[in-house]
Parts: structure tokens; C-alpha cells; sequence
């Protein structure tokens, strides 16, 4: 996760403002905020749909694999070989009329489009077009609610571990740059151009193929172990491999930026005035460096929280992790527009919604940034 | 200049920053070697080549060299032919126009496995009557094994472990191991061995050539896959390709970003809140799965997959950074300057504007190239991967796909990596000591 490292916005308060213009400024700043979040979610969703039909070349795919399949059927099906051949083509010739219309083909590719979008605004998921859930739904909210947890566990464990640990860390390298430790992690910080997936490969290849300590893959034994204990433990070990290639492949870069962002807010002269007043350093730090940089760590906190939403696609796939990822994957393999569009409305309202709710917060945390200023 | 000549010199207290600058001078150099020795076309030739091109080679083995590490010896894999005197080929002519064609080749065998399998390809010229021909085994401990004799086509291939009459005369299991081991022990018998081909010939023009094949366990410098391809290749391949993809990539982007941020710098109205709404909007797009479904409906190409990563990734958070330093330059006193002698527009981004940000833009610029590199190899190893092009991710993907992990074929997945990671390292170290120089907040720190 990139750490932004800019100073919050400058805003200068004038003082003398009343009540009344106060809340008109804030009223005002709601309305036209929230109106361009919602143009903007309408347009990328939009374009998000015309994407995954490819302007209707999907549909082409669609109708010609409906062809072949249920030609096929006709033909292997000993009932149906014996028939008259003009009836057998006009039977075929329906069932093929059914299947465009159970999927929604025989209505114009912008209407479908429309109907995708507004449906998708209002949080109507509706149904799949070709993916089930394990246990045999094919609402795309079920879908996404029976991989959701896979996705939070892999993602939150490893994330938030992430996000602690490498503040945390830093935080303490800030407090003494220049020492060994401070050199060894500048010096791993490029480690991190490295994917996750591919320091899963590395470990899959060191703990479970050599060592075989660890599982190749997979989020639970198979079968899985009958009493809630052993199946904890058994999610555990697979947890691993998998919350540990993501932690580690960002976080060197991650401590790297906190600390360089620790440090040139630790030069600022109030520091030194503090310091100079000879406060004791936990009572500089907490007041004077992680107060002024907290816009920025709330920033992303609520990125994090947010991308937990999209999985991690690649290394869930090397880890055969069922999460929403690999759900996502699948869905576009299997052209299901519903559960494509689905996952991206989602991950938008909660973009939109955060970054709305983020403009309330800095004003809340920093006393100098002024809502609709 | 100056400046850019101050920090190369800047650059070359950086060790880690030679190291990397080294690896890329040598990566570009392995890029332009195999660009000219194995040409585009015939780089795909023999990618897409299947058993007719690549039959010499045994499946699945390792790079010759890890018998330098490995205490138990694996035997390495050789093709020899007659027609071009790689074998001893004697001719002895008859009466009534026969001819005796003998044929033999020696070898030293001292390796502690067994090769996977030993094939014959014998290619006869005759009219009328086929020619015979009979195969024999001289193992170092003076037995001669008869392997068989037969009649032969014009062409004919001889596999010696699918021989069930060899298997049944030797009485084991399998006939490989049986012909390189003493009988009733199961252990190699190391020494030389010398395989005698006795042909004779029933016309006078007639004559018998042999390609003697053994795939071995080990084979070349880097072993070969599932479909007995020589990985050297797209070894070699993935060089050019990822350097290509990553380098595009992020000039495409930064460069793309730089003078779109200028634009909308410098315009300000209408084009600027334009510009910044498109990344609203570009923040909203799934990244990933727009890609894969580029990848799964319409082309796997590599250059439409760049195409597609160059457009996604302008419009991202970078071009804010960029839009705000630019709005500082253009307070400045040489734009006030440029501005009163009445340069143009286009004049003033591209002139003045933009070259102030190169110090800037090139740590980006390099620090962005692992990304795009590895998102390349992440697409390939889901199976979004060109269909044409050897590259390293399309090794990692065969070798996954063939569970090379749970196999133990290692060296597979490990050869692509370690060459995908020192170019991603090489780039991104590079890259951070740039950053380092020129970027004036972290000079002291």
C-alpha cells in the first residue's frame, strides 16, 4: 500500500464567520460532493458494463456456445435422435429462443445495459447468469457473501497485521534513524516491487514442497476436520503461507514510507521546540508527530479497509484460496456480466462512500482543514 | 545536463545502484544476443513446435549442471546421427549387390539414474527390398545384449522401452534399467557401453542411416518441460520481452501522465476539472478484472494487454502529485517571462514546463518498471498470457499447470523466477537510489 506523503491542505480559517454560513458552506459542499460521487460511480460503472460485454461482442460468444450446446444435447439425446428432422429443428430453434431470453439476449444490448446500470445503482444484484454459490444459489449475493469471509479473513489478518506493524516499526526507526536497523530496511525496501503471488510461489516451494510442513493450497483440509477446533487449527496452517507472502511483499516499502513520513514531520521547528522545551520524547511523538500526520494514516487505514473488498486475485489463484478474487476470475472466464458488475458496484459505493466520509474526518482530526474551503 | 551529469555521479556512491545498473546493461545485452540469434519468427517456430521439433529432448528434466550439486549422478542426455560422422559408419560391400552397413557408437555411461528412454530413427533408402537390420548392446562387463533384428521401412522408429520381446528376454520389469544394470541387481553399471548397428542391404544404391537418441534425466543449460522444449528459450525469450513490456509500460504512463498534469496545469477551467474527474472515475474501474476481461473476450496479445495497462494506469493518483507541483512552476518568473515574449501555449508545457519535472519523473519512471514487468508475468501465470510469445510468466504458468511443486520439478518454476526477480530488483533499486538523489525531501533522510 503507497503511502501518500504530503502535508494536509493549508486551509487558512478566517475566524469571524457565523453559525448560519457555517452549515449553508457544509450543506452546500454535501450537495455538490455527493452529486459528482454519484456521476462519477454511474460513469464507471457504466463503462465497466460496456467493458464486460466488449460493446456486445460477448454476446456473440454467448449465442454461439448456446448454439453449440444445445445442438449437441439434441444429438446425443436418444429421445430426440429418432425424431422427424423438421420437428427436431424447430424444437431446437425454441429452446434456443428460451435460453437467449433466460439470459436476457433477446432484448437490445443499451437496453440490457440500462437495465444492468440502474439495477446495479440501487444494489439490486439479481441473479447469475452462469456461476452458482456452494450451496446451489445462483443469487450473486449469496455468491458474494459465501466467499466474502475467505477474502476478509486472507485479506484483514494480513492487512491490518501490516498496517500495525509497519507504523509501529517505524514509528521506533524514526525515533533513532541512521542505525542498523534503519539501514536494513532501506536497504529490503525494493524488495516490495515483488508480488505476493510470486513470494508465495518461493514459500509454497520452501515449506510445502521441500520442508512439507505446510499445505500447497486450499483454505481447509480435505475432508475437513469434523469440531470447530481442528477446523480453526486446519484454516490456520493454510492461513500461513498465503497472510504471510502478502505481508511480507509490502512490508518493507510500507515501514520505508511511514518512517521517511515520521521523519520529515520530525524536523518541523515545533518539534525541535519541544524538544528544546525538554518533553519527554513519547509525549513529543504522540502530540507533535502522529497527531499532524494522522489525515494521512486515517487515509490509509480506510484504503486498506476497502481494497480487503477486492481480494487478492493472484495470490489467492497461486493459493487456490476461495476467496472473491478468484470468484471475480471466474465470473469473467464464465462472461456472468451480474457478478462482474456486482463486485465492482460494491467496491465503488464503499470508494465513494470513504473518500465522502474522509473530507469529514480531516476536518474532525486537523483543526486547520475546513470543510468546503 | 549538468544536473543529469551530477547525478549519475550521485548515482555511483549508491552500490546497490551499480549492482542494478550492471544487471540492466547485462539484461539489455542477453535481449539484443537473442533478438539476433534466434529470430522472431523462429523464436515462435520453435515455442509453438511440437514432438516433430523438439523429439531429441526427454520431458521434464532438470538443467545438466545440477549434477555439479547433487551427490547421486543424473545421466545427461545426447542425439548423435550418422550422416554427419558423429557415429562410426563402416560399409562393406558383397556380392550380388548386398552390402554390410555397421554401425557404432560409443559411450561412457557413469551416472547413478537411469535415462528416461533410448530411441532409434532409421532412415533407409531402397526400390524393391527392405533392408534388415539387427541391434546389439556391449556393456562394460563384456555382455553383448541382442536388443532385436528386423526388416525395416523407409523410415522407422525404435523406442527400446517399448520393446515387449526385449522386456520379456531381459526378465524385468522395465527395459531401460535392465540394459544399464548388471543382472538381478537394480544398481547402474557404470563404464562404457557401445551400441552396434549391423544392417544389410539387398540393392546396390541401398543405404541405412540411424539418429541415436538417449533422453536422459538432465539435459543443457536449462532443462526442458512437459513438451520436451529446451526452456533456454523462452529463457532467453522472456528477456527482450519483459525489458519491452516493463520499459513501454511505465514510459508510456509516466510520460502520458506528465503531459496530461501539464495540460491541465497550465489550462486550468473547464480541462483541468475534466482531467480530474476522468481519475474519480479511473479510481472507481476494477484494474484487474477490466484487464483479464480484455484478456479472456477480445486478444491475449501482448501489445493490446499494453495498451490497456498504459490507458488504466494514467489517470491514477500520480497525476494529482504532478498537477499540484506543476501548478507551483507555472507561478514562476521564466513562465511570467515566456509568457510576456508571447510563447505559445504548446510552447510553454513543453518547453518549460514539462522539462522541469524530468528530475522527477525519471526515479518514477524506473521505480514503475517491476510492476509492469511482474503484471505481465501475473496475467501470464493466470492464463492470460500471450499465446505466442515464450516469455518467463508462460513458464511459471506450464510449470504450475503441470504441478511442477507437488512433483519436485523445481528448476522449472525456479529459473523463470530468479531471472523475473533480479530484473524487478535490478529496476527497483535502481529506481529507489534515483529517488533518493533527486528527490529533495528525502536527501537528508
Amino acid at each position: 500500500m503507497a503511502v501518500a506523503t504530503q502535508t494536509p491542505e493549508e486551509g487558512v480559517g478566517v475566524k469571524k464567520i457565523s453559525r448560519n454560513s457555517t452549515l449553508l458552506r457544509i450543506f452546500r459542499y454535501v450537495v455538490v460532493r455527493l452529486f459528482t460521487l454519484f456521476i462519477t460511480i454511474v460513469i464507471g460503472i457504466y463503462l465497466t458494463i460496456v467493458i464486460a460485454n466488449m460493446g456486445g461482442y460477448v454476446d456473440q460468444i454467448m449465442r454461439s456456445e448456446i448454439n453449440d450446446r444445445i445442438t449437441q444435447s439434441f444429438a446425443a439425446n436418444p429421445a430426440t435422435q429418432q425424431m422427424d428432422p423438421a420437428v427436431r429443428k424447430k424444437l431446437i430453434q425454441e429452446k434456443i429462443a428460451l435460453e437467449e431470453k433466460r439470459l436476457g439476449l433477446n432484448t437490445p444490448i443499451a437496453i440490457r445495459n440500462a437495465r444492468y446500470l440502474s439495477n446495479a445503482l440501487l444494489l439490486n444484484l439479481g441473479r447469475a447468469i452462469n456461476m452458482t454459490s456452494d450451496s446451489g444459489s445462483k443469487q450473486v449475493r449469496l455468491i458474494i457473501l459465501e466467499r466474502l469471509p475467505a477474502t476478509l479473513l486472507l485479506m484483514g489478518t494480513s492487512q491490518l497485521f501490516l498496517f500495525f506493524s509497519s507504523i509501529f516499526i517505524a514509528l521506533s526507526l524514526s525515533r533513532n534513524y541512521g542505525n542498523i536497523w534503519d539501514k536494513v530496511v532501506i536497504a529490503l525496501s525494493p524488495t516490495s516491487a515483488v508480488p505476493p503471488w510470486f513470494y508465495g510461489i518461493f514459500l509454497i516451494l520452501i515449506f510445502s514442497a521441500a520442508l512439507k510442513i505446510l499445505p500447497f493450497g486450499g483454505m481447509v483440509d480435505s475432508p475437513p476436520p469434523p469440531n470447530t477446533f481442528d477446523y480453526s487449527i486446519s484454516v490456520l496452517k493454510h492461513l500461513i503461507l498465503p497472510g504471510f507472502s502478502l505481508v511480507i511483499s509490502s512490508f518493507f516499502i510500507s515501514v520505508y514510507n511511514y518512517r521517511t513520513f515520521f521523519l520529515i514531520y520530525s524536523s518541523e521547528d515545533y518539534v525541535d521546540m519541544a524538544k528544546a522545551k525538554g518533553l519527554p520524547s513519547r509525549d513529543i511523538e504522540r502530540t507533535y508527530i502522529l497527531r499532524p500526520t494522522l489525515p494521512t494514516i486515517i487515509t490509509n487505514f480506510s484504503l486498506i479497509i476497502i481494497t480487503l473488498w477486492t481480494g487478492a486475485l493472484f495470490t489467492e489463484t497461486v493459493f487456490l484460496w476461495p476467496g472473491l478474487g478468484r470468484t471475480l476470475f471466474r465470473a469473467i472466464g464464465l462472461y456472468d456480466i451480474p457478478i462482474i458488475v456486482g463486485s465492482t458496484i460494491i467496491y465503488a459505493y464503499l470508494l465513494a462512500m470513504t473518500v465522502f466520509l474522509l473530507d469529514f474526518v480531516y476536518a474532525l482530526v486537523d483543526p486547520r482543514v475546513k470543510i468546503g474551503q | 545536463m549538468n544536473t543529469l551529469r551530477n547525478a549519475f555521479k550521485k548515482l555511483l556512491q549508491y552500490p546497490s545502484a551499480i549492482v542494478g545498473l550492471f544487471v540492466i546493461f547485462m539484461l539489455v545485452a542477453v535481449a539484443v544476443y537473442t533478438m539476433v540469434t534466434i529470430p522472431y519468427s523462429e523464436a515462435i517456430r520453435l515455442w509453438r513446435g511440437g514432438e516433430e521439433v523438439w523429439y531429441q529432448n526427454p520431458k521434464f528434466a532438470p538443467p545438466a549442471w545440477i549434477n555439479l550439486f547433487s551427490s547421486s549422478k543424473y545421466s545427461e542426455s545426447f542425439a548423435v546421427n550418422t550422416s554427419d560422422r558423429q557415429m562410426v559408419k563402416k560399409v562393406t560391400s558383397g556380392n550380388g549387390g548386398t552390402s554390410t552397413i555397421e554401425m557404432s557408437y560409443a559411450f561412457d555411461f557413469s551416472y547413478d539414474v537411469y535415462p528416461q528412454e533410448m530411441i532409434l530413427y532409421l532412415t533407409t533408402t531402397f526400390l524393391e527390398k527392405q533392408p534388415f537390420v539387427s541391434i546389439e548392446l556391449l556393456t562394460p562387463d563384456g555382455r553383448k545384449i541382442r536388443v532385436g533384428n528386423f526388416a525395416i521401412g523407409r523410415e522407422f522408429t525404435y523406442r527400446f522401452s517399448q520393446d515387449e520381446k526385449l522386456r520379456t528376454k531381459l526378465r524385468a520389469e522395465d527395459v531401460i534399467p535392465a540394459l544399464f544394470s548388471m543382472p538381478g541387481t537394480d544398481v547402474p553399471l557404470k563404464g562404457e557401453y557401445e551400441l552396434l548397428i549391423t544392417g544389410i542391404t539387398f540393392e546396390p544404391d541401398s543405404d541405412i542411416n540411424v539418429d541415436f537418441i538417449l533422453h536422459g534425466q538432465v539435459f543443457g543449460l536449462a532443462g526442458t518441460d512437459h513438451a520436451r522444449r529446451d526452456l533456454t528459450l523462452p529463457l532467453l525469450w522472456g528477456v527482450p520481452v519483459a525489458l519491452a513490456f516493463g520499459l513501454l509500460a511505465s514510459m508510456g504512463t509516466s510520460i502520458l501522465t506528465m503531459i496530461i498534469a501539464a495540460v491541465g496545469a497550465w489550462y486550468a477551467g473547464w480541462v483541468d476539472e475534466l482531467i480530474q474527474r476522468i481519475t474519480e472515475v479511473n479510481l472507481v474501474l476494477p484494474f484487474f478484472a477490466i484487464l483479464i476481461m480484455i484478456g479472456t473476450f477480445y486478444s491475449r496479445s501482448i501489445w493490446v494487454i499494453l495498451g490497456a495497462t498504459i490507458l488504466l494506469s494514467i489517470f491514477t493518483g500520480a497525476i494529482k502529485g504532478y498537477r499540484a507541483i506543476f501548478l507551483q512552476v507555472k507561478e514562476s518568473m521564466y513562465i511570467e517571462a515566456a509568457r510576456a515574449y508571447g510563447a505559445s501555449n504548446p510552447r510553454i508545457i513543453f518547453l518549460y514546463l514539462i522539462p522541469r519535472m524530468i528530475p522527477l519523473l525519471i526515479p518514477s519512471l524506473v521505480q514503475s518498471i517491476p510492476a509492469f514487468v511482474f503484471l505481465e508475468a501475473s496475467l501470464a501465470v493466470i492464463g492470460l498470457g500471450d499465446p505466442v510469445l515464450p516469455t518467463w510468466g508462460k513458464i511459471i504458468q506450464d510449470a504450475n499447470s503441470n504441478g511442477a511443486l507437488y512433483k519436485g520439478y523445481y528448476y522449472w518454476i525456479l529459473e523463470p523466477a530468479v531471472l523475473l526477480m533480479i530484473t524487478g530488483l535490478a529496476f527497483a533499486v535502481l529506481g529507489f537510489a534515483l529517488d533518493r538523489i533527486f528527490n529533495p525531501k528525502l536527501r537528508d533522510i
